[in-house]
């Protein structure tokens, strides 16, 4: 059976060699390099998922009556885009199913990119020869915080528009050319063209996608190519990689993983209400709400637009830098810079150009460590900074205050971490050398003490 | 006991006002003056705690803004320079009829309102609770910020409280008058309200209805960490 | 009777000299090495399938049965627990059912110098006919910067590149009434202090961001209008637009004192940032991150008693850019 099968597949295709080779490539077997693999089956949740909202949503900003099971929402006049999403909540059956799990999907998709960068960052995994993939990977994780901006854009719920016209705004700011890139992306002026709707639609089903989807089947090539890093152990070198087959071993495994985050999102999906847009109503350009938010993984672009003090940068008549540049271009950009960058600097810094098929342990390289967990702490602090207006309404501690005090530690806590991580590198690696040193001259003075017995 | 006394403020009117006027002369009159007349620059007389004495005329405001302050417990305030806060009201329920009905005597003033949910519609409700109340109370009326004060969510205010608020404007809030939200207006504001403490959440657990923040929060603290541990649970860990 | 013998003899002939002829073989190394059978193990995937077939299955019958409450709670819970069943079953294949290897290969080498060789000389050589090189690489990169041109001219129809007039338009103009939500126009005298209304303007587009304007009366007295404002806030009235200066959210918040000797000043507010402007001083921004006041926009009462717009705007509406601040708006 299994002879005839693969028979007829390699009759076909002559491909019994490959497969024997790739049923046999190894894979790494550490818990972190699975990380990346949820992303990757997050992914394939919100392709699928994706596709069949597409089914029924429908991308216009045409006026429209309600007239669902909504009562709340019953005879008002919203968009075609709302409407359908609404629809989609609770005329399709399984559509809110469906809908919710594609936003649980996108939530997670990116916090596991973000957990699978950290490890590569603070692993030095980013090293030769694996720099194209990392450059690969930073811009997949560019493309998806865009992704995801888009689809909670397109609904056109009250939130949705509100955080539209913010990413309007930032884009009007930058220098010199944002009212031009802005008239690109919308046709003029906020709101725009009937066709920035179809804009906005397309970007997330198909451009996005689809580069995603192109660029992960690049990385996953890069990365088979050259093969996972791997800590220094047993049998671990420079120059042989171990790890398990991908047949039998891996299979299971991978296999299992794809299964628990589909499980983790469908459970989700079904038990976790998220983004309840027949709760915010249809977006208007004259309303708004109080405590709107993007979703979490922007949560630290409205953390810096709200810290930035109230200025625009003049000069004359015109606005050099408008105030949003600072906290929805510049500060991104910065941190986009720095993690481009890194390798290219680290490898100036330290004249190190060679090979690694070797992690680091964090500890051994102290002063990547700590700059990476200053930028870390930088980033992350301004992230909490954007729920200060939630931490107010919560445990009622002074909004202004708040801002003040982050407004101080954003600066202060980042340089403390940066210390504080190179002192405990520094010490870790001096116990662990004082310890090796005294198991070192205990072994000795053993040896030394036999030959007298 | 209570019933009794309710029943004896009801019965005698003169008896709950001047009952009220000892009530206020012992509690309210550092801030708000003889009679009513308010304190409009910090007075000598000094309150509880020592804090001297500063607040709004008391006349005109009528029955409507005595029982809303008095039952929300924004009154009595020991600090009249601070936001006044959620509490349960120190005096019992007749201490605050006889208060109520000494306010109002003190010069006319709307009585306390009674509005008709029932008589509402929702989708009306959203569109004017979003035009007007939405921007500082959230468009769940999960409660907010505005610029130096903290505005609360309204998950326990009964229709009356509501109707109250909207006519009085209380602290920073604006007051909105019968000519910019009419009473059947107010009826529909009112059925959104008591509806938005139960939201339609078809979806599963609500999370509060404020949106990304507390998904964030599941995404990371409950998806990430059971996936990070199935992880844990597949793959090796490096034996050092 | 012996025919029928005779048959059966030869067919166990034929039979056994088939199994003869099969050649018997050494038993074949094995790749993936032995283990042992776990019994346990097995029954316990077997139980984890059917605990998978069986969640599954209650997702078509969930979906059929509409008088199911909670339908996509229990769809998700199906369809969630049907993929952690599975999931349970995989992993516990993983770790219990099958021999994992730890094996071990060389790493590629890092570079393959021959190959790179061969692949330099291979276009070497192909090129070795072209005697003007420079000029052929000069002219065939013009050809294809100018198709690059060329193909990403269309892009421009996406919108106005260079006139940014529409940015400073608005719908505004002199004599335009200001109309409620309902199209009803405000009268003055409906105008009360110590709330704030939404106007747009008459017979004009609402969803437009210099439609909206946020209208709030306080007394004449406490008005500190910047220069060139005068009898811009008839009454006190004071028009501003909607649309926050800092990133285009509604100004949707107007806190106003109730008892302003303890409590703080008018202001209108943004939220989405909590940019704070001040209506009694022409918008300036009092917190937060806006960098420009909040335009106001100049009114008139008609003989109506009407309110209307006496102008346009003091600004610009509208997030801030580059040329925010060079023109005023007009409509």
């Amino acid at each position: 059976m299994i002879r005839r099968l693969v028979r007829f597949v390699d009759e076909r295709s002559a491909s019994a060699p490959l497969v024997k080779k790739t049923l046999r490539y190894l894979f790494p077997d550490h818990w972190t390099f699975l990380l990346g693999e949820v992303a990757l089956y997050c992914f394939v949740i919100l392709v699928a998922t994706g596709t069949y909202l597409t089914f029924f949503f429908e991308p216009s900003i045409a006026h429209a009556t309600y007239a669902g099971s909504v009562e709340q929402l019953r005879g008002l006049d919203v968009s075609r885009a709302y409407k359908s999403a609404v629809d989609i909540s609770f005329k399709v059956k399984a559509g809110l199913l469906i809908r919710q799990t594609h936003h649980w999907a996108a939530d997670v998709f990116v916090a596991a990119i973000i957990l699978h960068l950290l490890r590569i960052f603070f692993t030095g995994a980013f090293r030769k020869p694996r720099d194209l993939t990392y450059y690969i990977g930073l811009t997949m994780l560019v493309l998806a915080l865009l992704e995801g901006y888009l689809g909670y854009s397109m609904i056109d719920d009250l939130l949705s528009g509100m955080g539209l016209a913010i990413g309007y705004s930032v884009l009007m700011s930058v220098p010199f050319v944002g009212a031009n890139l802005a008239a690109l992306v919308w046709g003029g002026p906020f709101p725009g063209k009937q066709a920035s709707e179809s804009r906005l639609y397309v970007a997330h089903v198909l451009i996005f996608p689809v580069a995603i989807g192109a660029l992960i089947g690049l990385h996953l090539l890069l990365v088979a190519a050259r093969h996972h890093t791997q800590f220094r152990g047993r049998r671990k070198t420079q120059r042989k990689v171990v790890g398990v087959p991908a047949f039998p071993g891996q299979t299971p495994r991978s296999l299992g993983l794809a299964l628990a985050v589909a499980a983790v999102l469908f459970l989700l999906g079904g038990l976790v209400q998220v983004n309840p847009i027949w709760l915010w109503g249809p977006y208007h350009i004259a309303s708004g709400t109080n405590g709107a938010q993007p979703d979490w993984y922007l949560g630290w672009l409205i953390g810096a637009l709200r810290l930035v003090p109230g200025f625009d940068w003049t000069i004359g008549r015109y606005t050099l830098v408008p105030n949003a540049f600072w906290g929805g271009v510049l500060f991104p950009g910065i941190v986009f810079m720095f993690l481009f960058l890194w390798p290219w600097a680290e490898r100036r810094a330290t004249g190190d150009r060679a090979f690694h098929n070797l992690l680091d342990r964090p500890r051994d390289r102290p002063w990547r460590t700590a700059i990476g967990a200053a930028m870390f702490a930088w980033v992350f602090l301004i992230f909490i900074a954007g729920a200060a207006d939630r931490v107010y309404v919560l445990f009622g501690i002074s909004y202004q205050a708040q801002i003040w005090v982050f407004r101080v530690v954003v600066w202060v806590v980042p340089i403390a971490a940066l210390l504080l991580t190179k002192r405990l590198c520094d010490e870790l690696r001096a116990r662990e050398e004082l310890q090796s040193r005294r198991s070192q001259a205990e072994h000795e003075a053993a040896l030394a003490s036999e030959p007298a017995a | 006991m209570t019933t009794l006394l309710l029943a004896l403020a009801v019965a005698v009117p003169t008896a709950a006002a001047a009952n009220g006027r000892s009530l206020y002369a012992e509690n309210c009159l550092s801030c708000h003056g003889v009679a009513g007349q308010g304190v409009l620059s910090p007075s000598h007389a000094r309150g509880v705690l020592g804090v001297r004495g500063l607040g709004p005329s008391l006349r005109g405001v009528g029955a409507l803004s005595a029982d809303f302050y008095l039952r929300t417990g924004y009154m009595p305030l020991i600090r009249p320079d601070v936001q006044p806060s959620r509490k349960r009201s120190p005096y019992s329920e007749a201490q605050i009829e006889a208060l109520v009905s000494y306010v109002a005597s003190l010069g006319g003033g709307p009585a306390i309102p009674t509005p008709h949910p029932e008589r509402g519609s929702l989708s009306d409700g959203l569109s004017l609770f979003t035009a007007s109340c939405a921007g500082c109370h959230q468009v769940v009326a999960e409660g907010g910020y505005v610029t130096d004060a903290r505005v609360p969510p309204l998950e326990h205010d009964s229709p009356v409280r509501i109707a109250e608020a909207v006519r009085t404007g209380p602290y920073l809030m604006p007051r909105f008058s019968r000519t910019q939200i009419s009473d059947r207006e107010l009826n529909s504001i009112v059925a959104y309200v008591q509806g938005a403490k139960h939201p339609d959440d078809r979806g599963g657990w609500g999370l509060g209805h404020i949106g990304p923040v507390p998904e964030g929060l599941v995404t990371w603290f409950i998806a990430a960490v059971a996936l990070v541990a199935i992880c844990i649970l597949i793959g090796g860990r490096e034996k050092t | 009777m012996s025919g029928i013998g005779r048959w059966v003899a030869a067919g166990l002939v034929l039979l056994l000299g088939r199994l003869r002829r099969r050649p018997v073989l050494e038993p074949r190394e094995r790749i993936v090495p032995p283990g042992t059978a776990d019994r346990r193990a097995e029954w316990i995937l077997v139980l984890l399938f059917v605990l998978a077939a069986l969640s599954a299955a209650a997702f078509p019958v969930v979906y059929a049965v509409d008088a199911i409450p909670h339908q996509t709670q229990f769809l998700g819970l199906s369809l969630g627990l049907a993929f952690a069943f599975l999931a349970a079953a995989s992993v516990l294949i993983g770790k219990r059912l099958i021999v994992t290897e730890e094996l071990e290969e060389d790493y590629p080498p890092p570079e393959h110098p021959v190959e790179q060789e061969e692949i330099e000389q291979l276009v070497e050589e192909s090129g070795d006919r072209f005697t003007r090189k420079r000029l052929i690489a000069i002219s065939a990169g013009a050809a294809g910067a100018a198709l690059g041109v060329a193909m990403i001219t269309p892009a421009a129809s996406l919108g106005p590149v260079f006139d940014v007039s529409p940015f400073f338009q608005t719908p505004w103009r002199r004599g335009r009434r200001l109309v409620d939500e309902s199209g009803k126009p405000f009268r003055a005298t409906d105008v009360f202090e110590e709330t704030f209304y939404t106007a747009f303007p008459e017979g004009a587009d609402r969803e437009q961001l210099g439609a909206p304007l946020v209208v709030v009366r306080l007394s004449p007295g406490q008005l500190d209008l910047p220069d060139g404002r005068g009898g811009w806030a008839p009454g006190g009235i004071l028009a501003y637009s909607k649309i926050c200066t800092h990133a285009g959210c509604a100004v949707a918040l107007y806190r106003k004192p109730l008892f302003p000797p303890t409590e703080p000043r008018p202001a209108l507010v943004c939220p989405c940032h909590y940019s704070t402007f001040d209506p009694a001083r022409g918008g300036k921004v009092l917190f937060g991150p806006a960098g420009r006041p909040l335009p106001q926009l100049p009114l008139a009462i008609d003989a109506d008693g009407n309110l209307r717009a006496a102008g346009n705007f003091s600004g610009a509406i509208g997030p801030a850019w580059w040329g925010v601040r060079n023109r005023g708006a007009h409509s």
